[in-house]
């Protein structure tokens, strides 16, 4: 395990709250309690101000111009390569592409990778607990090439029978795609076990889709040894519409672009065109440069955290709000597993999850209601949507107390 | 309780979605469609039974959902009885004015739907509403595909 590093303040919730501009902000007249936090992180002051003074003072294209700006907008953007690379504890800055987010980080795997290389008789390998962007890439792989997938099956708490995984595996398995932690449940999958029951049973790449885990643990690649991770900044407390893709460089290096266009070339001609290497390669096209810096931003705001702590309190946190909610009649959690984090998914019998997702957010409640991206999950537990209250660190018991109060209400309503 | 709450959950509807009315199969129907909000899993098949005349006799809705779609599925199966299409779109058009805001909601042509004007606080929950009528309309109109509300 990593050290605590030495600078960090003790953890102080209230003073973290205060980084977060938006959360004294009030909703339908109450103090907003944000509790959607798996479909997207608040920002910090720190991030929005990065990217409001990348375009106040330096906002040119990167890897372009030869003037001051350009070159300074580049140096930031190269900046939160060595950042992400940091973050994950990637073996180098050139291991990180940058994406629009998690699903184009999946696609890009998918079609560069997978797609050129697989081959009628050979296998994909996901989990049923999968966020539909870890499932249809992959469809669609298997549709363009007439591999298979193959679906490891989850038990009734929700976490991944390792035993039935590992039988799935074999010569024929190309790629494996899990979650790190399900979006829909919690469930935290054991990743570096899994990935090395991968390297002894078969020949697969792994992919690790990082979209839940990154905002609640720190994450070491070099601990996981898996081929590809993928995250979204916006989980992670940084600005929409950038994402990251680690991939193992000797893999990179040897898969084809994306897309194609500037950025992405060493030279064209009309007869010819040579790719620049990795990452480069996989990022034709301007990106979204205001984005990438404050994402950069982000890692740096983590980094000044214990994030052990951030961990040790958002467990708390999940385990005091599970308690609370068990405590309300008719009430039935969906995901139990064990080795769970940051997400509380339940049904109230007799109120409909669409209708308690209305009534919390009159009460300035954020939750979502629905499927959550998960149509196979839902079916596995039987209901058609669940509630999600999901968290992050700047949570408190106050915000569950009124959770579990505006449910009491709503039961009582129905 | 908040009282925007009070007017989306209105005893009626609170009551028709404990005990929704004409709700199971209607063998022998004449029309049938199915309906889906595919952002919360609403679900329902609405089958009709119409006369050679045009004249819906009877109309059953079954499937799941949330308060607002099976209270609006179960007034709607009694509103639009012994009406014909044309006159149970007129009532839709008129439904749909008054959840979206646009229009006030004639209690002449809506009669117990009017318990529905709440809706209009709440943009997100309009589909729920409209979900059983836009199915009904697809079976009357016999569409093929399912409705969904996308
Ligand atoms: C587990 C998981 N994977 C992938 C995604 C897709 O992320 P994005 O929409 O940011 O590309 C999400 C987002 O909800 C997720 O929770």
């Amino acid at each position: 395990m990593t050290s605590r590093p030495a600078e960090v303040m003790p953890f102080d919730v209230g003073r973290l709250r205060r980084d977060f501009p938006i959360l004294t902000r009030r909703v339908r007249g109450r103090p907003l309690v944000y509790l959607d936090n798996a479909a997207t992180t608040q920002k910090p002051r720190c991030v929005i101000e990065a990217v409001a003074d990348f375009y106040t003072r330096s906002n040119a294209n990167i890897h372009r111009g030869i003037h001051a700006l350009s070159e300074e907008a580049t140096a930031r953007y190269e900046e939160t390569r060595r950042l992400a690379a940091r973050f994950l504890n990637a073996s180098s800055p050139k291991e990180i592409v940058f994406t629009k987010g998690t699903t184009e980080a999946i696609n890009l795997v998918a079609a560069s990778y997978a797609r050129p290389r697989l081959k009628s008789g050979d296998e994909i390998l996901i989990t049923h607990l999968e966020h539909h962007a870890n499932i249809v890439p992959w469809q669609m792989v298997c549709q363009a090439t007439g591999a298979r997938l193959r679906v490891a099956p989850i038990d009734d708490t929700g976490a991944v029978i390792l035993e039935e995984f590992e039988a799935l595996l074999s010569e024929r398995t190309a790629v494996v795609a899990l979650a790190h932690q399900s979006n829909a449940l919690g469930t935290v999958n054991p990743v570096a076990r899994m990935c090395r029951l991968v390297r002894e049973n078969s020949p697969a790449v792994v992919l690790v889709d990082g979209a839940q885990a990154v905002a609640h643990r720190k994450v070491d690649l070099k601990e996981i040894d898996c081929d590809f991770y993928a995250f979204s900044g916006h989980k992670l407390f940084g600005p929409t519409g950038v994402g990251v893709l680690y991939g193992r460089y000797e893999i990179l290096k040897m898969m084809e672009p994306y897309q194609g266009g500037g950025d992405m070339i060493r030279a064209v001609t009309f007869e010819r065109t040579l790719y620049k290497d990795p990452p480069e390669r996989f990022e034709a096209g301007t990106p979204p440069v205001a984005s990438v810096i404050g994402l950069g931003r982000a890692f740096e705001y983590l980094s000044g955290l214990d994030r052990m702590a951030l961990s040790e309190y958002e467990d708390e946190l999940l385990e005091y709000g599970t308690d609370r909610l068990r405590e309300i009649d008719g009430l039935r959690m969906i995901g139990t597993a064990k080795r769970k984090s940051s997400v509380i998914s339940f049904v109230i019998d007799g109120v409909h999850p669409h209708d308690l997702g209305t009534i919390l957010d009159v009460e300035g409640i954020a939750v979502r209601a629905g499927h959550h991206c998960a149509q196979p999950v839902m079916e596995r537990f039987g209901v058609p949507a669940t509630v999600r209250a999901s968290l992050a660190f700047y949570n408190t018991r106050h915000e569950l107390d009124r959770l579990v109060e505006a449910l009491d209400a709503a039961k009582e309503m129905f | 309780m908040n009282d925007e709450l009070r007017e989306l959950y209105q005893q009626i509807i609170l009551d028709h979605n404990r005990s929704p009315r004409n709700f199971g199969d209607l063998p022998g129907a004449t029309h049938s469609a199915e309906g889906y909000n595919p952002l919360c899993g609403d679900h329902y098949f609405v089958r009709a039974h119409v006369s050679e005349e045009g004249i819906i006799e009877k109309v059953f809705f079954e499937g799941s959902g949330c308060a607002i779609s099976k209270a609006s599925a179960s007034l709607m199966t009694s509103a639009v009885k012994g009406k014909t299409l044309a006159e149970a779109k007129r009532i839709f058009e008129e439904f749909h004015g008054m959840v979206t805001g646009r229009r006030e909601g004639e209690e002449e042509i809506l009669g117990k739907l009017t318990v529905f004007s709440g809706v209009r606080e709440f943009p997100v929950r309009v589909k729920c509403a409209a979900l059983p009528w836009h199915t009904l309309v697809a079976a009357l109109e016999r569409k093929q595909e399912p409705v969904t509300t996308e």
